[in-house]
């Protein structure tokens, strides 16, 4: 019996993860080393790695600074009502029942050209959709609830007197944020850092309707993997793929790394 | 101290305060409405006429039915495997169980383009399918396969926990009141890992019918036939029709934000009891 | 310190939990705020803290009203239940944290802590983390770091709920001695009796938002002001009617209830009480040894009394019908509460021989 359940947990786990896995970086190196250069080294493959490269240290800052910020005033601000705090409690996790699609279309509707917003940006200059911003806008949305919710548990856990502590001591708001709070909840953010970036680099349904996947003007890493899938060009949709699998299995690796610290401390 | 004083200052406070709040409405509450907004801005009839489009609707009882076939899947493997990983003491336990979370930090994409590598026409699995007269790739199992692989680690992630959690004496216990392995199972093990299993598999459900990324990949997008909502949905934005696009979303949106509210109900009694 | 509160109010929500409290604290004393859980007494501290605004009302420090001062400015030092120390700080980190945030140098930073370090009895664990230490020595850093930036005002929530019995009652009379040699004005919260009577100047006792009595743990024990004061402090039985008492027949004719305390009754043989009229048939019911004295429940009038008798006295035995005098019962109404003497003690006709 044991060994047929253990039995079985591998296969599933061959199946379902080394199988691809395997197949797909064989695929990438089908045609030699030299394949998988030449498809990473196409000038639209290089750009749409540097946008991925924009996008996520965009998303990350800002999602990271915002996340931190929510999370303080969701678990300690008194001057939102309990109801107030609820309310926005249960919108965080909005975006997770989210399509990415419907997110992307979101943006569009809001912001795209024919909508009034986007006419006022288009005025002034600023393009949103099918540009940087919107892309930005589009992963932030995708990836708002992640830092919030490592958080919010580490501040709810440590509670708030020792924050208080530090104000009869004298400290004002920021001494207290660097030197009490901080410290304890630096692991869940870093965290959270890590499912940011993971999340970003993979972003993908909500970019390609915000982007308009524009070769070597909008194309992210994985919109350009789907393009290529599209032109059947599996041999140089394998290569990015495979970087972009990489990068998720080292992204990976330090998630169960800094879980570990974040038990510990 | 000057920029103490500075920051001390209550205007601070309040502007601070207001970005945040604004942000976060801006960023996810607006967004939200504009689809519904969208949705029923050229009328109720626009909306309906919309919905009643064949193709919509059929890719909405599509989606929903090969997301029922997935979760179930998922929640047969994933409380197979969380039983697995915590009960029993093998090698290459802990690879396995840090690999579970692979699909969560994989990109979607990328998933799909695996799956579609590993099925695909070309392949030997692919071939061999095909040999024996039935086919995965660009048709409805090969959007379950990408289903399954997305979602996971949910169940797992969910059933685990408690499952670590179940105290080895409240077993010892039916046991030495004789009662026989099956029994215990049935009536001590699977009570408790069932909020997990209903739990996880809600999640799953919810990113199945949200899925995008790997399906796309390998559904083959046949009206009707391999197309799902998010699928349609992206079509419609690409022919440039986001009324009709916002009509399938907000279907689409109002079933996960259920469950979502399910979830919550459910976490929240079971906090309670 | 001189604190002075006046007409203070706290609502949390529909939930009235400070209700017109109104006290003065003399310079240097030290204040046991008494009462249940959940009767606003560490709504009060931390109003007087500044972690919690009043909706109305004054809080005056030194004449000075400091309502709308931030707890960072109201030179207090606050010893929280939990003691709620920086737990990613070492001791000696712990009690510089004040000194350093109001940016003392460095020699005065660390001539105080090592001075607050020797006070606290500390010395050799400033190395040590929070989770490295035990309650008590939890506690008494918790203290030190509260002193450490001299702070006007003490204020302690609940210093020994968290601590085992038998260290409690060590480091309470550690405490007393502690404040009395800093001689700094203080308050702690306490809803244990004993600690608040052993170590307080002077008890407030807070009820339901309420303050029901402040003065000294011997006044408010002497003289109740409220029926509430009257039963939380000391033991005492309550009479459903006063006037099933002998002796207590004169009430002012309302339905009144009376409390009375072991103390105010004795027992003995008939020959024993002067005034042999004023006692009550009553039987001895039970007979507790409580090490110095025997603990006696008599039953008078199927009421269940209970009284403190000496063990150099004949020893009594359940059953035995004996003598019961009531001195003095707690009296009190819809109207008011006062202490009454037994009425027939006062031979009515004396008769001088």
């Amino acid at each position: 019996m044991r060994k047929l359940w253990i039995g079985l947990t591998y296969l599933v786990f061959f199946l379902l993860i080394a199988a691809p896995l395997g197949k797909m970086t064989i695929g990438a190196f089908s045609e030699g080393f030299g394949g998988f250069w030449d498809a990473l080294t196409r000038p639209e493959a290089l750009h749409a790695l540097m946008m991925t490269g924009f996008v996520v240290v965009v998303v990350t800052l800002l999602n990271t600074l915002f996340g931190i910020m929510m999370a303080l005033y969701l678990v300690r601000a008194s001057w939102l009502g309990s109801r107030v705090k609820g309310l926005l409690n249960s919108i965080v996790d909005l975006p997770y029942a989210v399509s990415p699609v419907i997110g992307g279309l979101m943006i569009v509707l809001l912001l795209g050209p024919d909508s009034a917003l986007g006419a006022v940006f288009e005025q002034i200059g600023v393009k949103i959709v099918y540009a940087f911003p919107g892309m930005v806008i589009a992963t932030l949305f995708v990836t708002f609830p992640l830092m919030v919710r490592e958080i919010m548990p580490v501040l709810q856990e440590i509670g708030s007197q020792q924050e208080e502590a530090a104000s009869t001591l004298g400290a004002y708001g920021w001494t207290t944020f660097w030197k009490v709070t901080w410290p304890s909840i630096r692991w869940a953010v870093i965290y959270g850092v890590i499912l940011t970036v993971a999340r970003s680099l993979g972003e993908f349904g909500a970019v390609l309707v915000v982007s308009g996947n524009i070769m070597n003007k909008t194309q992210t890493a994985t919109t350009l993997v789907y393009q290529d899938v599209e032109n059947f060009n599996v041999t140089a949709a394998g290569g990015i793929a495979l970087v972009l699998a990489a990068f998720s299995a080292g992204l990976l690796l330090l998630m169960e790394w800094s879980k570990r610290r974040k038990e510990v401390h | 101290m000057f920029l103490n004083t500075l920051l001390r200052h209550k205007g601070w406070t309040w502007g601070f305060r207001t970005t945040i709040l604004l942000y976060f409405v801006v960023l996810i509450v607006l967004p939200i409405l504009g689809v519904y907004y969208n949705s029923f801005s050229l009328g109720f009839s626009n909306f309906a006429g919309s919905i009643s489009d064949p193709i919509a609707w059929k890719s909405v009882l599509l989606t929903l039915k090969l997301a029922v076939i997935a979760t179930v899947i998922n929640v047969l493997l994933g409380t197979m495997i969380a039983w697995v990983l915590i009960r029993y003491q093998f090698p290459g336990k802990a690879l396995l169980n840090s690999l579970v979370d692979l699909p969560f930090a994989l990109p979607t994409a990328v998933g799909g383009l695996m799956i579609l590598l590993l099925l695909g026409p070309g392949s030997l699995i692919g071939g061999m399918a095909e040999a024996l007269g039935f086919e995965i790739v660009f048709h409805q199992p090969a959007i379950v396969i990408a289903m399954v692989f997305v979602t996971f680690p949910f169940v797992i992630r969910a059933v685990q926990p408690l499952l670590e959690e179940l105290d080895a004496s409240e077993e010892e216990a039916a046991y030495t009141m004789g009662a026989t392995r099956s029994r215990v199972f049935r009536q001590v093990i699977l009570p408790s890992m069932a909020p997990g299993m209903i739990g996880g598999g809600m999640l799953a459900f919810s990113r199945a019918l949200a899925e995008f990324g790997a399906v796309v990949l390998v559904a083959g997008n046949i009206p009707g036939r391999t197309l799902v909502s998010s699928v349609f949905i992206f079509g419609e934005v690409e022919s440039d029709n986001p009324v009709g696009a916002a009509a399938v979303s907000i279907i689409l949106l109002t079933l996960s934000f259920l469950i979502l509210w399910l979830i919550n109900m459910l976490q929240m009694r079971g906090r309670r009891v | 310190m001189h604190v002075e509160v006046r007409g203070l109010n706290k609502h949390f929500g529909d939930f009235h939990a400070v209700k017109d409290v109104n006290f003065g604290i003399t310079k240097g004393h030290l204040i046991g705020l008494l009462g249940p859980s959940g009767g606003g007494k560490t709504s009060i501290l931390r109003m007087l803290a500044g972690l919690e605004t009043p909706d109305s009302g004054e809080i005056v420090f030194h004449g000075k009203t400091v309502n709308n001062l931030p707890p960072q400015e109201r030179e207090i030092g606050f010893v929280f239940q939990n003691y709620a120390l920086f737990k990613h700080m070492t001791v000696y980190e712990n009690i510089a944290f004040g000194l350093k945030v109001k940016k003392a140098n460095k020699h005065t930073i660390q001539n105080r802590v090592a001075e607050l370090v020797e006070l606290t009895g500390l010395k050799g664990f400033e190395k040590r983390y929070p989770h490295q230490l035990s309650g008590g020595q939890r506690q008494r850093v918790a203290f030190a770091r509260a002193l450490a930036p001299e702070p006007q005002l003490l204020l302690l929530d609940e210093p020994f709920a968290a601590i085992d019995a038998k260290i409690r009652q060590e480091l309470r009379s550690w405490l007393r001695e502690l404040i009395e040699r800093v001689g700094i004005t203080s308050i702690f919260v306490t809803h244990d009796q004993d600690e608040a009577i052993e170590v307080a100047d002077e008890i407030m006792i807070i009820n339901q938002g309420r303050l029901e009595q402040k003065g000294t743990p011997w006044d408010i024990y002497k003289e109740p002001k409220t029926p509430f004061v009257a039963t939380f402090i000391g033991e005492s039985t309550l009479i459903g009617s006063a006037a099933e008492l002998k002796g207590f027949h004169n009430t002012g004719g309302k339905p009144t209830k009376a409390l009375i305390r072991p103390e105010y009754i004795e027992v003995g043989h008939l020959n024993e009480f002067k005034m042999a009229s004023a006692t009550e048939q009553g039987i001895v019911k039970h007979l507790h040894f409580r090490g110095s004295e025997w603990l006696v429940e008599v039953e008078v009038n199927g009421h269940k009394l209970v009284t403190y008798r000496s063990l150099e006295k004949e020893t009594l035995t359940p059953g035995q019908e004996i003598a019961v005098l009531v001195h003095r019962a707690y009296l009190f109404n819809d109207e008011r509460s006062w202490i009454q003497e037994n009425g027939l003690k006062e031979d009515p006709m004396p008769v001088f021989i």
